[in-house]
C-alpha cells in the first residue's frame, strides 16, 4: 500500500517538476511566462497523438517538446520583439493552448494510449520496496532529477548561467556590457516551453496514458507557484514538486478509502495548498531577496 | 534584417482605433488558414462562423444573451487591468456569485416577491466580491501573487458548485440529476420581448457606460489610471496602492458575481454543475480587445459572443468541433496584444546590423 | 593618436545627437569631454565603447580605421568604461560582476586573487565575495574601475564619476587616474564640473547641441570661459538677496525621527532632528543612497512616521498625516524622479497638474468629478510662468526634455505659493538655463517667507542656494551649519560619515535635541 502510494506520488510529481524547472530558467532570465498551462496541455495532446500514431513514446516526447517550444516562441516574439505585456501575453498563450489542445484532441477522447515503459534493472528492480521505487521508474522520472541538477549546475557554475542571471537581475546593465538581453531571454523562454511540453507529455504518456480534455487541471499554474515556493532555486523545486504531488495523491487515496469528506473538498486541496504556500512564502520576503530576479516581468526595450 | 521599435513621441490616436480592427482582420486571416488546414472551404467556414449568426433574429438575440455576461465581467476587468492589478479569477467569482445569489431560490423557494430578484442580485454581487476579496486581501496583507491565487480559487469555486448541486442543493424532485430546483418566476430574470433576450443585456450595457464614465471623468477614475500607469506617482498623489487592489478586485468581483447570478436566474433557470462556457476567461480577451475601455468592452463582448454562436453553428453545419471557438479567441487576444504595440511604437525594418536606437540621456 | 573619431554623426529619429563630431585622444593623456545635459556626450561615448554604431564617420584606434561592433569588442581592443549609472548586478557578488566583463570562463577563485592584487596596487579596496546590493556607491564605482583595470586597458572612459563621491573620495580617484596616466593609460573624462577638469585634464573637447564647439587646453581657460563654451551664452548668475534676520518662525520641525527601511535594499533613518525656519533654504547634502529618498518620503508623508510629533509643520503634528493633509497645511513636495514619481509619463500635462493638487485647491478640489478646464488652466499657468517648452500645448509628460519637465513639476508646486517646500535633487540632469530658473525661483520663494528643504548631491548647487547646510550619511543627519562658514573638506568628512562616528563616540540612549547637540567637529 505505502509502496503504491509512493509510486503514484512520483508519477504525480514528475510533470510538475518538469514544467517548473523550465519556468524557473525563464524567470531567472527576467521573463514571467504565465502560459505554462497552455504549453503543458498542448504538449500533452501532441505527445499523446504522436505517440499513439507512431507507436513510439519517444517520438511522442519529442513532439511534445517541439510543441511547447513552438508555443513559447510565439510568446517570445510578442513579449521580446513587440514588447507586449508579459502577464497578458502569458494568459493568451494559456487560452490559445487550451483551445488548440481541445481541437487537436477531439478525435482522441476515449482512445487508449501508449505508456512510457518503466526501466527495469535486473536484480535491483526486484528488490522488495526500494526496488520498484528507486529502480523501476520510467526514464523521465530520472531525467527530471538530472535536469534539475543540470539546471542548477548551469545557473551557478557556468558563464552562460551567470550571464542569464545577470540579464534577469539588471537588463540595462547587461545590455551596457554588451550582452544580448533579447537573445538570452529568447533562449530561456524556449527552454521553458520545451520543459512545459515535456511535463505535459508525461501526463498523457505516463501519469494517465490517455487524452482527457483539460487534463492538466491547473498543473501549469501550480508549477508557476512552485517556482516562487522554491525561491528560484532548482534544489528546492524538487521538494516543492514532491510536496504537491503528495497532496494530489493523498486526496485520491482519501477518496478511495471512502472518507466521510465530500470528494470535492479533497479535490480542492492541491489548489488550496498552493494558495497557502504562496501566502507563507510571500510573507517572508526578505529571505529570498537575492534570488528573486529583479527584472522579473519587466519589458526591455534597448531604446533608452 | 531585423525589426526595430521606435518610440513614438506621443501615443498614436489613429492606431488606438485601428489596432483592434487590425487584430480582428489578422485573426480572420489566420482563421481562414486554420479552416483550410482542417479541410474546410475557408470562405464558407468564415461565413458560417462570423456572418451567418447575424442573419437570423434568433441568433442575433442569442448573441446579445451571450454578450451580456462577457460585457459585464469584461468591463470590470478593464478597471483591474488599468489599475495594473491582475484579477484572472473572474470565472470563479462568476461561479460564486451564481451560488450566493441562488441561495434564495434554492433555500427559500417559497419566498416569491418583487424583492426576490433584487435580493438575489445583491447576494450574487456580494458573493463575487467576497470571492475576489480573498486574493486581494492575500496580496495586500502578505504580498501573495494575485494572479495565481485568484486563478486557484476558480477551481475551488467550481468544486464548491459541483458539491452543492450533487449534494445539499440537489433538487429533491429531480430524479437524482445533479441540478438544483428550477427557479420560480419571481426568481427569474425578466425576458425582454418574447425571445431569450433578458434584462441582463441592458444591465450590462449600463455597466459598461457607468464604468467608462467613472474612469474618464471622476477623481476615482483618475486614481485608478495613475496607480496603474505609475504607482510611485500614485503614492505621491496620496492614493493608496493597497486600497486600489482591494477596490478593483471588489468591483470586478461584484460584477462577475452579478453576471453569474443573472446567468443562472436567466438563460439557465437553475444551478447546474457547469454554468459557464468560460465567460470569466473570455472576458479577459473582451477587456483587451476593448482596449481596456469599458465602452470598448461592449463592442468586444459582442464580437466574442459571435464567436461562441459561430462556433456552435460551425459544429452543426460544418461538423467542426466547437473547440475552434477557443482557438479563435486565443488568437484574437494574441493579435490584439501585438497590434497594441503600434500605439506606442513605430515598427521599422532595419537592414544593417546596427542594433539599437538609443536616445541620448 | 590612440583614438580618433572623425566626422561622427548619429541620429535618433529626427534629432541629431552627434553632428560630424571629431575627437582625438593621445596615449597617456587625461582628456575631458565637456557639455551640458543633452549635448551628445553620452551618445559619443557609447559609440566609442561600441554600444552604438555611428550613422556616418569613422573611428580610428592606434591609427587603424575600424568598426567597434559591441562593448565586448571594445574591451578586447583595450577600451574600458565606468558608467555613470553603474552597469552592475545587485544580486551578484563583486567577483561575478567583474567576471561578466572579462572574456572567457575564468575560475572565480583565481579571479578573486587578481581582484585583490589590482585593488591593492591602485588603492581601491574591494571584497570579492561581497554582494553588490550591500555596497556603498563609492564601493560600487571601485568595482567598475577594477573591472576596467583587470583588462589592462589603453583607454578608460569615465562618465561623471565624481557626481556620486565625497570630495575626499573624488581626490582619491584623481590620484588613481593620474597614476594610470603616468603608466600610459589614456583617460576620457566626462564631467560638467569645470574646476575638476581644470585640475585634472590636459585637453578638452567641448560639445554643444551635438557639435564640437571647441578643443582646448582647460588649464589655460577659466571656469567661466569653459562654461561659456558649453552653454553658448552667459547664464545669468542666480541672485541671492541677503536673508533678513535669519530668525523666522520654524515652519518645519523634525524631532528624533527614526524609520526602518521599507525594503531589503533601503536605508533606515536614524534619530533625524532638524528645524527649518521661514525665509531660509536648508540644503541636505550627501552621497547618493544615504537615505535621501527615505527622508523625502518621511517628510512628504508618502511614508508615515511612527510618532505624530516626529514631524511638525507650522506647529501641527503631522508625523501620522498622509501627504495630502500635509499639503493642505501649505506644504509642497518635489520628488527626485520626475518621470514616474513627480509625473505620470503617459499622462498629459493638464492631468499631471491634478496629481499633487486634487486635494488642495484652485477649483480642482471638492468634487468627485474631474474639472477639465481647471486642470487646463493650472497647467497653462505653470507652462507660462516657468517657461516650460512642451512642444505645443498639452503634451504627454514623457515627451518633454528633462529640464522642461522639471520646470513643470517644480512650477506646479511653487505656483501654489507653499509655505514649506521639500525638494529632492532640484536640478538633477537638467540644462543650465532651467537649473538657474529653478534655483532662482526657490530663492525668491524663500525670501518671500517660505521655508525650503533642498536635498541635493550637487555641492555647487548647494553653495549657490543654501542658507544652512546639513549632511545626510547612512540615514543620519548632521547638525545644520551656516553655509558661509562651512568649508568644503568639512562637508566631505560629514558625507563620508563623520557625523555618525562623532555621534557614536558620544553615544547616549537618546540623542540630544538639535540646539544642544555638540558640534560634530
Amino acid at each position: 500500500m505505502i509502496e503504491a502510494v509512493i509510486l503514484t506520488i512520483i508519477t504525480a510529481s514528475t510533470p510538475l517538476l518538469l514544467a517548473a524547472i523550465g519556468e524557473l530558467v525563464t524567470e531567472r532570465a527576467g521573463v514571467l511566462n504565465l502560459g505554462v498551462e497552455g504549453m503543458m496541455i498542448v504538449g500533452a495532446v501532441s505527445g499523446f497523438a504522436v505517440g499513439l500514431q507512431t507507436g513510439s513514446p519517444l517520438a511522442g516526447i519529442f513532439a511534445a517538446i517541439g510543441a511547447g517550444v513552438a508555443l513559447s516562441a510565439l510568446f517570445a516574439v510578442l513579449t521580446l520583439v513587440l514588447v507586449t505585456n508579459q502577464v497578458a501575453t502569458g494568459l493568451s498563450l494559456t487560452l490559445l493552448g487550451l483551445g488548440l489542445a481541445g481541437m487537436i484532441g477531439e478525435g482522441f477522447v476515449g482512445t487508449p494510449g501508449i505508456r512510457l515503459p518503466r526501466l527495469e534493472i535486473p536484480g535491483l528492480s526486484d528488490l522488495p520496496f526500494v526496488g520498484p521505487i528507486l529502480f523501476g521508474q520510467d526514464a523521465l522520472v530520472y531525467f527530471s532529477f538530472v535536469l534539475c541538477a543540470g539546471v542548477s549546475w548551469f545557473l551557478f557554475k557556468t558563464r552562460g548561467g551567470l550571464v542569464l542571471r545577470a540579464v534577469g537581475d539588471n537588463h540595462a546593465s547587461a545590455h551596457a556590457l554588451g550582452f544580448s538581453v533579447l537573445k538570452v531571454r529568447f533562449l530561456a523562454i524556449l527552454f521553458g516551453g520545451g520543459c512545459a511540453g515535456l511535463g505535459g507529455a508525461y501526463l498523457s504518456l505516463a501519469y494517465t496514458p490517455q487524452w482527457v480534455e483539460g487534463m492538466t487541471a491547473g498543473r501549469g499554474w501550480i508549477a508557476l507557484a512552485l517556482v516562487v515556493f522554491a525561491s528560484w532555486l532548482p534544489g528546492r523545486l524538487i521538494g516543492g514538486a514532491y510536496l504537491f504531488g503528495a497532496v494530489t495523491i493523498l486526496q485520491f487515496h482519501a477518496q478511495a478509502a471512502g472518507l466521510a469528506i465530500p470528494s470535492q473538498v479533497l479535490s480542492s486541496l492541491p489548489y488550496l495548498a498552493t494558495i497557502i504556500v504562496l501566502v507563507l512564502i510571500s510573507s517572508n520576503r526578505t529571505a529570498n531577496r537575492i534570488n528573486t530576479p529583479a527584472c522579473l516581468g519587466r519589458p526591455f526595450v534597448p531604446d533608452r | 534584417m531585423r525589426i526595430e521599435l521606435e518610440k513614438r513621441p506621443r501615443q498614436s490616436g489613429t492606431m488606438r482605433i485601428l489596432s483592434p480592427v487590425l487584430a480582428f482582420a489578422l485573426t480572420i486571416l489566420s482563421g481562414a488558414i486554420l479552416f483550410a488546414l482542417l479541410g474546410q472551404d475557408p470562405v464558407r467556414a468564415l461565413y458560417v462562423f462570423f456572418i451567418e449568426p447575424l442573419t437570423a433574429s434568433w441568433s442575433v438575440e442569442e448573441i446579445l444573451v451571450k454578450a451580456s455576461p462577457l460585457i459585464m465581467i469584461g468591463a470590470g476587468l478593464c478597471l483591474c487591468y488599468i489599475a495594473n492589478t491582475w484579477n484572472i479569477g473572474a470565472e470563479g467569482q462568476f461561479t460564486m456569485g451564481a451560488i450566493a445569489g441562488s441561495a434564495i431560490p434554492v433555500l427559500f423557494w417559497q419566498w416569491e416577491s418583487v424583492w426576490t430578484l433584487p435580493a438575489m442580485f445583491l447576494l450574487g454581487a456580494l458573493g463575487g466580491a467576497l470571492w475576489a476579496g480573498i486574493p486581494a486581501l492575500l496580496k495586500v496583507r502578505f504580498g501573495a501573487n494575485e494572479i495565481l491565487t485568484s486563478l486557484m480559487l476558480v477551481y475551488v469555486a467550481q468544486l464548491a458548485l459541483d458539491w452543492l448541486v450533487r449534494g445539499p442543493w440537489r433538487d429533491p424532485d429531480g430524479f437524482n440529476f445533479p441540478e438544483s430546483r428550477l427557479f420560480s418566476a419571481a426568481a427569474t430574470v425578466p425576458v425582454l420581448g418574447d425571445g431569450r433576450l433578458h434584462l441582463g443585456f441592458p444591465i450590462a450595457i449600463l455597466t459598461g457606460i457607468i464604468l467608462a464614465f467613472l474612469l474618464a471623468r471622476t477623481l476615482k477614475g483618475f486614481e485608478i489610471r495613475v496607480l496603474g500607469a505609475a504607482p510611485r506617482a500614485g503614492r505621491f498623489a496620496g492614493f493608496s496602492q493597497s486600497g486600489m487592489i482591494v477596490f478593483s478586485f471588489l468591483v470586478s468581483g461584484a460584477l462577475a458575481g452579478l453576471a453569474g447570478i443573472i446567468e443562472v436566474a436567466g438563460p439557465i433557470g437553475q444551478l447546474r454543475p457547469t454554468i459557464s462556457p468560460g465567460y470569466g476567461f473570455t472576458a479577459i480577451i473582451v477587456a483587451f480587445l476593448g482596449r481596456l475601455n469599458p465602452v470598448g468592452a461592449i463592442v468586444a463582448g459582442l464580437v466574442l459572443a459571435i464567436s461562441y454562436i459561430g462556433g456552435e453553428a460551425a459544429q452543426v453545419s460544418l461538423g467542426l468541433t466547437d473547440k475552434v471557438t477557443r482557438v479563435f479567441q486565443g488568437m484574437l487576444l494574441f493579435f490584439v496584444l501585438a497590434c497594441d504595440t503600434l500605439i506606442l511604437y513605430r515598427i521599422r525594418i532595419a537592414f544593417d546590423r546596427s542594433v539599437q536606437s538609443e536616445a541620448d540621456r | 593618436m590612440l583614438m580618433e573619431a572623425e566626422a561622427v554623426t548619429k541620429r535618433f529619429g529626427e534629432t541629431v545627437a552627434n553632428d560630424t563630431v571629431d575627437l582625438a585622444i593621445r596615449p597617456g593623456e587625461i582628456h575631458a569631454l565637456l557639455g551640458e545635459n543633452g549635448a551628445g556626450k553620452s551618445t559619443l561615448v557609447k559609440i566609442l565603447y561600441g554600444a552604438l554604431q555611428p550613422d556616418e564617420g569613422i573611428l580610428r584606434w592606434k591609427g587603424e580605421t575600424l568598426r567597434i561592433g559591441n562593448p565586448a569588442a571594445a574591451r578586447t581592443l583595450g577600451i574600458g568604461m565606468v558608467f555613470q549609472h553603474f552597469s552592475l548586478f545587485e544580486a551578484l557578488t563583486v567577483a561575478e560582476n567583474i567576471a561578466l566583463a572579462l572574456p572567457g570562463n575564468r575560475k572565480l577563485a583565481d579571479l578573486s586573487k587578481e581582484i585583490g592584487a589590482v585593488s591593492a596596487r591602485y588603492g581601491l579596496p574591494l571584497e570579492a565575495s561581497a554582494i553588490v546590493a550591500d555596497l556603498s556607491v563609492g564601493e560600487r564605482q571601485r568595482i567598475e574601475i577594477v573591472r576596467c583595470l583587470l583588462q589592462e586597458p589603453d583607454l578608460i572612459i569615465l562618465d561623471e564619476p565624481t557626481s556620486v563621491l565625497t570630495p575626499q573620495e573624488a581626490e582619491q580617484l584623481f590620484q588613481t587616474l593620474e597614476r594610470l596616466a603616468t603608466e600610459g593609460c589614456a583617460v576620457l573624462y566626462i564631467s560638467h564640473r569645470l574646476e575638476e577638469v581644470k585640475r585634472l585634464c590636459q585637453s578638452a573637447t567641448i560639445l554643444r547641441g551635438g557639435r564640437v564647439v571647441a578643443t582646448t587646453d582647460p588649464r589655460t581657460e577659466t571656469a567661466a570661459s569653459l562654461a561659456r563654451l558649453m552653454i553658448g551664452e552667459d547664464v545669468g548668475a542666480v541672485v541671492r538677496p541677503d536673508r533678513g534676520t535669519g530668525e523666522g518662525t520654524p515652519r518645519l520641525e523634525v524631532d528624533d525621527l527614526s524609520l526602518p527601511a521599507d525594503n531589503a535594499f533601503g536605508v533606515s533613518l536614524k534619530h533625524v532632528s532638524v528645524a527649518v525656519r521661514s525665509g531660509e533654504i536648508l540644503a541636505v547634502a550627501g552621497v547618493a543612497g544615504n537615505g535621501q529618498g527615505e527622508l523625502f518620503d518621511a517628510l512628504s508623508g508618502e511614508r508615515l512616521s511612527t510618532r505624530a510629533d516626529a514631524i511638525r509643520i507650522d506647529g501641527n503634528k503631522v508625523g501620522r498625516m498622509p501627504i495630502n493633509e500635509r499639503r493642505r497645511l501649505g506644504a509642497a513636495f518635489v520628488p527626485e524622479e520626475r518621470l514616474g514619481h513627480g509625473a505620470v509619463p503617459v499622462f498629459r500635462l493638464s492631468e499631471n497638474a491634478l496629481l499633487s493638487r486634487h486635494a488642495v485647491g484652485d477649483g480642482l478640489k471638492g468634487s468627485a468629478l474631474l474639472h477639465k478646464q481647471g486642470m487646463q488652466a493650472v497647467s497653462e499657468n505653470v507652462i507660462e510662468t516657468f517657461d516650460v517648452r512642451s512642444g505645443g500645448g498639452d503634451a504627454e509628460a514623457r515627451s518633454l526634455s528633462g529640464g522642461n519637465l522639471q520646470k513643470f513639476v517644480v512650477g506646479r508646486e511653487l505656483d501654489r505659493s507653499p509655505s514649506l517646500v521639500v525638494i529632492n535633487q532640484p536640478t538633477w540632469g537638467v540644462d543650465a538655463g532651467a537649473a538657474a530658473l529653478i534655483r532662482q525661483a526657490l530663492i525668491d520663494l524663500a525670501r518671500s517667507g517660505s521655508a525650503i528643504v533642498a536635498i541635493s548631491q550637487d555641492l555647487d548647487e548647494i553653495f549657490e542656494i543654501a542658507d544652512r547646510i546639513c549632511v545626510i550619511s547612512r540615514g543620519e543627519l548632521s547638525e545644520a551649519y551656516p553655509a558661509e562658514t562651512l568649508p568644503m573638506e568639512e562637508i566631505g568628512l560629514l558625507m563620508a560619515g563623520k557625523a555618525e562616528r562623532a555621534r557614536t563616540a558620544h553615544a547616549t540612549d537618546a540623542p540630544p535635541p538639535v540646539s544642544e547637540r555638540p558640534h560634530a567637529d
